[in-house]
């Protein structure tokens, strides 16, 4: 950490919900009254490309972007885009990762291969890692697309926010007719213990 | 209270505190979110204007009728909008008057980076640039009165970082402001060449004022800390240098036209060695050596793509600590160092670029027009992605509205044959913005040329905004409907044919006759954006005893569709029903799931 600042960067594919787990978490960590920076991106990667959402807290934030080995969290939605982040991770920091894989074009198209072993080759790489399959607990939780906040909860267990501030979060980010399988979703990854 | 908000939407809260009337713009990444914002607001009148240049100029009459008025509008919009921008520094305003540009270092959804502060230098009128959304929120408020103050328009630039990061912003209460009176002055807003020629020596009486106002405003401050280096920033730049060079003494230039040549000169003087970081052009570094103090920056800090921390930790960075190692950001330094293994590492996995969305509209017809070999003059939207794999077919794309005298200037270039293996792509929004005349001079010049319209009812990239063709305001309320094919016919042309976009064979039906045919034609290529239909289509599914492994259907680069190494599969969450696959499957492999047995 620096300066009591905590990093966590959320990686995915476009479409994925990255920016609404981003909204949640930032919302969430407005609670503890420091500063709260997040960045994201819009427009066309938004298109079913890699997609990243860094959100950055703590007493004086001046960026709102971090620099590559300082992330304290790195929350991967999807292995391969893991992989391609993890160099943002710092020593000792932790990997959260949904055990989901979702074929980028040049795969589909054949051009090249997903790569395999990849859960392997990180837990040589990264000390901390939590593997999730967060599809499987959404489905559960009544909604497919609410991988998000499986890993949303996952990661809020290792956060120092609050219940209450997350429970806040939610409310004011989720549209009351999807809350429920929402908040079911995210204490489902919340309850996860790898 | 305090809430956490994007700079685009503390632009807009600011705004509206300031007593905005009215606000104009036409979308663009990153600047998009600005009018969304303030057409909730019910004491503002907020549009979609067709293009940024109609934008500007509503802006301009509501400014000279006495409201407080905005436009906004990404970088390259402020191209669009130019011609009004450079002569409205002439006339001045009568209450305030911001224009809103919103640049993209990095080009995360644009064509081009460039660095628009230059345009407050040719047209010689002030530019703020804020450094977080609170600052874009005080500013706003600021550039009202100081556009009023010295009777101009005033540039408020934003980047990626600055319009789409949230930040903590104080927010306050609606301070309105009465209207102005209007006042017929023929000499000051009729821009005749003896009235220009007279407000010329305004704007430079207006320019040395400014410079002098520059010397004592807060918007710019110096930070004292160690003497040995100093830091001249701007903007998000500014960020980074705090955070990578926490120890460093910097001046932080809130208002980066004029600049403040004495604040500037004391504060080189007063450091021993003084570098200026700014991102994208030598903007500031330029005219402060042009005063012939001893600067270090563009040598040090790349001139393309968006800057970061790390980056001013790798390059001022690395000469400060060589000199004093205390004032460079330890994590930053180390980080510097870590990870370019890493980086490497990942740069070798399977890349993930963006791509169309299944059941996107745009998909059939870049299939079709690559199975034609047509060249494919493109355009600025979703659809420019039909110009990557595998689709590949499209051949330029330079502005928003260049498809059609491109393909013009193509078929000119090398004859009337050529025109028949020529189209413009285009899409609805895109024709409304600046379509129009580009059409009418093929049609005015004899084209033989083809132009197809993606209609799909919205303006897609930028996330689904309304304009003239959709039948709704910025307010989603209801207006007249502008008519593609009337318009078209209105034009001049004689030949318009509209098609289903999900109807391959329809759609390379009309591609086949109109580029046949004498004389400029268009054809409307029409499906809603899939991302619009949110009713779940009936999925299609792969029959594996009928599958030969073909991979003609992954040809359409459909996210949905995969190979797993012997035949095509489709995932059913992202399926969303269009049925191209089963058009281009030749086995009939590929079916409506619940049309057979399961």
């Amino acid at each position: 950490m620096n300066n009591g600042v905590v990093n966590v960067l959320l990686v995915g594919v476009g479409g994925q919900g990255t920016i609404l787990a981003g909204r949640v978490l930032s919302r969430a960590a407005v609670s503890l009254g420091g500063e709260v920076k997040v960045s994201d991106i819009h427009g066309m990667a938004q298109r079913g490309g890699s997609v990243v959402t860094q959100v950055r807290f703590g007493p004086r934030v001046y960026s709102p972007v971090m620099a590559p080995g300082t992330a304290d969290f790195l929350v991967a939605f999807e292995k391969l885009e893991a992989r391609r982040w993890l160099y943002y991770l710092r020593d000792g920091g932790q990997l959260i990762v949904n055990n989901q894989e979702l074929p980028p074009l040049p795969v589909l198209t054949g051009a090249a291969a997903y790569p395999a072993e990849l859960v392997a080759e990180m837990e040589k790489l990264v000390k901390n890692m939590l593997v999730i399959d967060a599809l499987e607990l959404a489905r559960q939780a009544g909604n497919v697309k609410a991988v998000n906040m499986v890993l949303m909860g996952a990661l809020a267990r290792q956060l120092p926010i609050g219940r209450e501030a997350w429970e806040e979060a939610l409310a004011a980010s989720v549209p009351a007719r999807f809350l429920e399988v929402n908040k079911k979703a995210f204490n489902l990854g919340w309850d996860h213990n790898g | 209270m305090r809430e956490l908000l994007i700079g685009n939407h503390a632009l807009a809260r600011g705004a509206w505190e300031a007593g905005l009337r009215v606000a104009a713009a036409y979308p663009g990444t990153p600047s998009t979110e600005i009018i969304e914002a303030l057409a909730g607001y019910p004491e503002v009148y907020a549009e979609w204007s067709p293009n940024e240049k109609v934008a500007l100029e509503v802006a301009i009459g509501a400014a000279i009728g006495g409201a407080r008025a905005l436009a906004a509008m990404k970088h390259v919009g402020v191209n669009v909008a130019a011609d009004p921008l450079m002569t409205l520094a002439y006339t001045g305003v009568n209450a305030g008057l911001v224009l809103v540009s919103a640049d993209d270092p990095g080009l995360f959804s644009s064509q081009n980076e460039q660095d628009n502060r230059f345009y407050a230098r040719i047209a010689q009128i002030p530019c703020l640039e804020p450094a977080d959304s609170q600052e874009v929120k005080d500013m706003t408020m600021l550039a009202f009165s100081l556009s009023e103050e010295f009777d101009t328009p005033v540039i408020l630039r934003l980047t990626t970082r600055i319009a789409h990061s949230y930040s903590l912003v104080e927010l306050g209460e609606r301070r309105e402001v009465p209207l102005k009176d209007y006042l017929k002055q023929p000499s000051k807003y009729v821009m005749l060449p003896a009235y220009g020629r007279a407000r010329h020596l305004v704007v430079e009486e207006r320019r040395l004022k400014l410079a002098a106002y520059a010397e004592t405003t807060p918007l710019n401050r110096v930070e004292w800390a160690d003497r040995r280096v100093g830091v001249i920033s701007s903007g998000i730049a500014y960020q980074y240098v705090k955070e990578a060079l926490p120890g460093v003494s910097v001046l932080k230039l809130g208002l980066t036209y004029p600049l403040p040549e004495k604040l500037i000169r004391d504060f080189v003087n007063a450091v021993e060695t003084c570098y200026v970081v700014e991102e994208l052009e030598p903007f500031l570094e330029d005219q402060i050596r042009a005063w012939g103090l001893p600067v270090a920056g563009k040598e040090l800090v790349p001139r393309v793509d968006e800057l970061s921390s790390a980056i001013v930790a790798h390059t001022v960075g690395s000469r400060v600590a060589a000199l004093a190692p205390e004032l460079v950001s330890p994590a930053l330094a180390q980080a510097a160092r870590a990870p370019e293994a890493a980086a490497k590492a990942a740069a070798e996995l399977p890349g993930r670029p963006p791509l169309m969305c299944p059941g996107c509209p745009h998909r059939g017809v870049f299939y079709v027009l690559k199975k034609l070999g047509l060249v494919v003059a493109g355009d600025i939207g979703c659809y420019t992605l039909g110009a990557t794999p595998p689709l590949q077919a499209m051949d330029t794309c330079i502005c928003m509205g260049a498809s059609l005298g491109v393909a013009m200037g193509m078929e000119k270039a090398r004859g009337p044959e050529f025109a028949r293996r020529v189209v413009g792509v285009i899409g609805d929004s895109t024709f409304l913005h600046s379509g129009m005349t580009g059409l009418l001079d093929m049609v005015y010049n004899g084209s033989n040329g083809t132009l197809i319209i993606l209609d799909n009812g919205t303006t897609a990239m930028t996330g689904h905004q309304d304009h003239p063709g959709t039948g709704y305001t910025a307010a989603h309320r209801q207006a007249p409907k502008a008519d593609l094919e009337q318009i078209a016919r209105a034009l001049g042309v004689q030949r318009v044919q509209v098609v289903d976009s999900y109807d391959l064979e329809a759609v390379e039906r009309a591609i086949r006759e109109e580029t046949a045919a004498a004389g400029p034609s268009v054809i409307i290529a029409r499906r809603p954006c899939a991302l619009l239909h949110k009713e779940k289509e009936a999925v299609y599914i792969v029959d594996k005893e009928n599958c030969l492994g073909c991979r003609y259907c992954l040809e359409l680069g459909c996210p949905a569709l995969s190979f797993n190494g012997e035949q095509a599969v489709i995932d059913p969450i992202q399926c969303n029903g269009c049925g191209l696959c089963t058009q281009v499957c030749p086995a009939e492999a590929i079916r409506k799931a619940g049309e057979g047995n399961e």
